[in-house]
Order: structure tokens, then sequence, then C-alpha cells
């Protein structure tokens, strides 16, 4: 068995092994801890499709998660809860979002790219708090977490955590595959030499921009994921510190890894959970940690399992 | 094969190109030379496609391409190694030239099978790399290669596009004797297969390849012909060969 394939099974064992663990303990908060952090692995991994993988540095990648949240949400509203119809249109609408947004970012470059991504997110952010319908700036309730038919309760904390951890897997997988695909190969390519690519004959705008749709999509997954967690859309879901932490968890758990994205997400989650307990400045402590775990993981710590 | 009409392009108040007429038949070599600055490198950077020229027209295969870009250029059979080395660092030798074959091969918005385990894009690569003598350099990191052997992969990964026409700026710059000479060897086994530009600093290089040669000075043509007349001609012996000799 290979050093990865090992790694996997361990991850896999581990995380299913959590509830029935949790729950002898008498200690469910854990699962509904390690939901959150497998939800937010699963943005962290389409994020880094792009960041990591196609050197595009999106700074608005909080938009996808926001606006697949809202979908569920607001189909609810209209009395749409089965989450057949609720989690394509999540999907759906940040397809088309992110098609929409990557068409004209996806134009420029550098510091560029970085503002109008962010401006971008930003722009939904604030469409959130203005649509009072919708609770604007406090957000709202969900009428009730998404229906399977009677195939499966989301209310039941331990189904929905076993149906996060198989999706965040699903999720890790097809983006490996993504990534080592014809296609893959073009767009990890021309993050490295762009002018390469263009005097093979590829052009970089179509890969980009159908990574970047493929990127969206994938968070609004995640997005739909979070709403039925927390039970709440906020705007505060498609905020900038939202896109930060995404970015974040990314560079800490290691850029182009297959792995990086899960463990950043779970060690930054894992991090803020234990200063929490400490102290209520906890982010003064939260700060310097990841200075210092970026100088000196340069690889993330994917790097350190090599996974 | 290739038309050069009138070609002009300027920074500033400098004409880098300035009314080039230049043309390659069929299976020729045309080489290129002329002094530093002379505007060489911009000269083929607007045949590759990758600048625009302000005015003047280029026809490739009896098709106009002037306003095409880059990559479209490379699709149609215009396939350039770059003076600076510019591989991807991050690959290795195979990878890279397994790219370019994915770059001829079509389109690449395939998602799910592994491309290093794809034998029609990685055997055409290894016999490249066999042939330019870096068969046992395959798995090595582009970026940990020598310097000669990055201007090896870099004409592994022209050749890889199969293309009607190469332009190679300066495939031997660098390179040392031995290198050199066999860079030249080789590129002797391509004549007549390909049409092909050659710019090249090396006279011992152009003199062997070219079936004629150009002579750039500021940005013109000031001599066209065959490699004996070009050496005669006391025009091109005082701009430019002059310095050499």
């Amino acid at each position: 068995m290979t050093r990865g394939a090992l790694f996997w099974l361990v991850v896999a064992i581990a995380l299913a092994a959590l509830p029935p663990i949790a729950g002898a303990l008498g200690q469910p908060f854990y699962i509904d801890l390690v939901r959150r952090m497998m939800i937010l692995a699963i943005a962290a991994t389409s994020l880094n499709l792009i960041l990591g993988y196609g050197g595009m540095v999106s700074f608005g990648h909080a938009a996808y998660l926001g606006l697949g949240a809202y979908a569920v949400g607001i189909l609810g509203v209209y009395g749409v809860t089965s989450g057949w119809a609720q989690w394509p249109v999540a999907i759906g609408a940040c397809a088309l979002a992110a098609a929409a947004i990557g068409a004209v970012s996806i134009r420029t470059s550098g510091i560029y790219f970085i503002m109008i991504t962010l401006a971008f997110a930003q722009m939904l952010y604030y469409l959130g708090i203005s649509l009072e319908v919708f609770g604007g700036d406090d957000g709202m309730r969900l009428k009730s977490r998404s229906t399977f038919s009677g195939l499966l309760d989301l209310g039941n904390a331990v189904s929905f955590y076993y149906l996060c951890l198989a999706l965040m897997l699903v999720a890790i997988y097809v983006t490996y595959r993504i990534v080592n695909s014809r296609f893959g190969m073009v767009l990890r390519a021309t993050k490295s030499n762009e002018a390469r690519s263009r005097a093979i004959g590829f052009s970089p705008y179509r890969y980009r921009l159908t990574a970047f749709v493929i990127a969206g999509a994938m968070c609004g997954l995640a997005g739909a994921l979070y709403a039925n967690h927390t039970n709440y859309i906020t705007p505060g879901l498609a905020s900038w510190v939202q896109s930060g932490d995404l970015m974040f968890m990314v560079i800490l758990g290691g850029m182009a890894s297959t792995a990086g994205p899960m463990l950043g997400a779970f060690a930054l989650l894992i991090a803020e959970e234990i200063l929490k307990g400490w102290t209520e400045h906890w982010q003064v402590i939260l700060g310097p940690l990841l200075v210092l775990s970026v100088i000196f993981f340069k690889r993330g710590l994917a790097g350190i399992f090599h996974a | 094969m290739l038309e050069v009409r009138g070609l002009t392009k300027s920074y500033g108040a400098l004409r880098a190109s300035d009314g080039i007429e230049f043309d390659v038949r069929e299976g020729e070599t045309h080489a290129v030379i002329g002094p530093n600055g002379a505007g060489k490198t911009t000269f083929i950077s607007q045949l590759a496609g990758d600048l625009r020229p302000d005015a003047g027209r280029i026809v490739f295969a009896g098709e106009d391409v002037t306003q095409l870009r880059a990559p479209r250029r490379a699709r149609k059979g215009l396939a350039r190694s770059f003076q600076i080395t510019s591989v991807y660092n991050e690959f290795s030798a195979l990878d890279n030239v397994a790219l370019a074959v994915q770059a001829r091969a079509g389109h690449s918005f395939r998602f799910w099978r592994d491309a290093r385990q794809d034998a029609a894009l990685r055997e055409p690569a290894r016999r490249l790399l066999d042939q330019l003598g870096l068969g046992a350099r395959a798995d090595v990191l582009a970026a940990n290669l020598s310097h000669g052997e990055h201007r090896q992969l870099e004409v592994a990964m022209a050749l890889a596009l199969e293309p009607r026409l190469l332009l190679l700026d300066e495939p031997m710059a660098g390179m040392g004797v031995e290198e050199s000479q066999r860079m030249i060897g080789f590129l002797g086994t391509l004549k007549g297969r390909y049409s092909i530009v050659l710019v090249e600093h090396d006279m011992d290089a152009v003199f062997r390849l070219a079936d004629r040669i150009s002579v750039l000075v500021y940005g013109r043509v000031i001599a066209t012909g065959a490699p004996e007349a070009i050496r005669a001609s006391p025009q091109v012996r005082a701009a430019y060969l002059g310095e050499e000799a």
C-alpha cells in the first residue's frame, strides 16, 4: 500500500469512528464541530483547484459559500424544501455566478484579479444585507432542513455527519482526478509558465474559466451543506473574512496538494476551538500562530504527511 | 510557406522592426542573423504571435495570420522555441514534452483519465526525448536540467507539435562546444523535413545549416541570399560580420 493510500485509509477510519466515540463519551458537540470542518474542507478543496493548481488568487471564494446557502434558504421560503431541487439549484447558481465573475476577472491577473474577485464577493455580501425579506443583516432561520424523500434526515446529526464525510471524500477525489487529467495538466502547466502554454497552442483563458466554474459549483455544494449545518443563513458567509479563512486553510494545509485544504480546514478550526476555550481574545494568539506555521511549513501541513 | 510583408513594430522612438520583407519556402532553412539589438527576437515573436505588429502582413501557408494570437498560430503549425529557456520547471522533462504532444492532440477538456498514464501522450514524448538525447533524463524535473539540456528540451517540445514551420530562437545559445555540435548535427537531420526559421549567433551553425540567410540590422533586412553570397557581401561585412571576424 502506498503512503498516500494509507493516509486516506487512516483519515476515513478516524472520521468514520468519531460519531460512535463522541456518542459514547456523551460529547455530541464534537460531531457538530467535525461536520463543520468537513463542510469547510469541501469549500477549501474547491478553492485549491483554482488557487493552488490554477494560480488564480481568488479572494472572493466565500461568495459561492454564501450563494449556495442562500439558494437553499430562499427556495425554502418559497416552499421548496426538497434537497433534490435545492442542492442542484445551489450548485447551478454558483456555477453560473462563477462563469460570470470568472469571465470578467480572469482577463486580469495579479493584484487586479485579487481585487476584482474580492469586489464581486463583497457585492453579493451587501446584496445579502440589503435583502430584508430574507433577513437582511441578521440572516434568517431555514424553514426546514433540506429533505431527501425520507431517505435521509439531515436533522439527525449522525447521518448528516456521514453525508458530509462522504461528500468531502468525493470532492477531494474528484479534484484529484481533475488535476491529474489532461485538463488539469494544462491548468497546472499554465500556472507554471503561461508564455510556454500559449506557444504550444493552449489558450489559458478557457481552461482557467472552466476550472473557476468547477470550483464555484463545488463550493456551492459546501454552501448548501453549511446552510443545513447551521440551519441558519447569514450574509457573513460571503464576507471577505470568510474568503480569507478559506484562503488560509489552503495555504496552511499546502497549496496544490490533495490533502492540504482538508488538513488546513481541520487545523484552523481546531486551533480556533482550543484558543476560544482559553481566552476571548483568541484571535490575538491565532494570528501569530498562523504566521509562524506559514514560515515553518513551506509546503503546508500536507508536506509533513507527504499527502 | 511563410511570407512577411512590411512588418513594422515600434517601441516609442525605437523601430525594432522596420518594414521587414521575409519569406520561407517549403522545406527551406532560412537563417536570420544580425548584431545584438537588431530586433531578431522581436521579429520572431511577431511571427509566433506573441507580439502584434504595428503594420505589415504575415501570411502562413496561404492564410493571413497577422491577427491571430500565439495559441491559434501554434495550432496551425507554427511552433517556436525560446531564446531564453521557457519550459515548465516544476514538471519532468517527459511531462514537458507530453504536454506539447497533448497540445497537438487537440483540445484538453478531458477531466478524468490520468494524463501521466496515457500512452498516446507518453510514448511520442519519450521517442522525442530519445531523439534529442534526453532519454535518460526523462524523469528529471525541468528545473534541474543543465542549460544545454534545456535547449534540447525546447526543441523537443517544438517538434512535438508536429509543426509545418519551426521558429528556432537561438537554439544553441549558451551551449558548450560539444553540445552545440550535437545540436547542429541534430538540426541537420531536420533539414528538408521542416521549414525552419533559425535565429542564431553561432556563425558556424548558420553557415552549415542555412539554405538562405537574411541579415537584420536596426530592424531592417539589409540582405537576403545564399550563405556564400552573404559571406561575400561587403555591405553585410561592414554591418555585421566585420565585428565578429
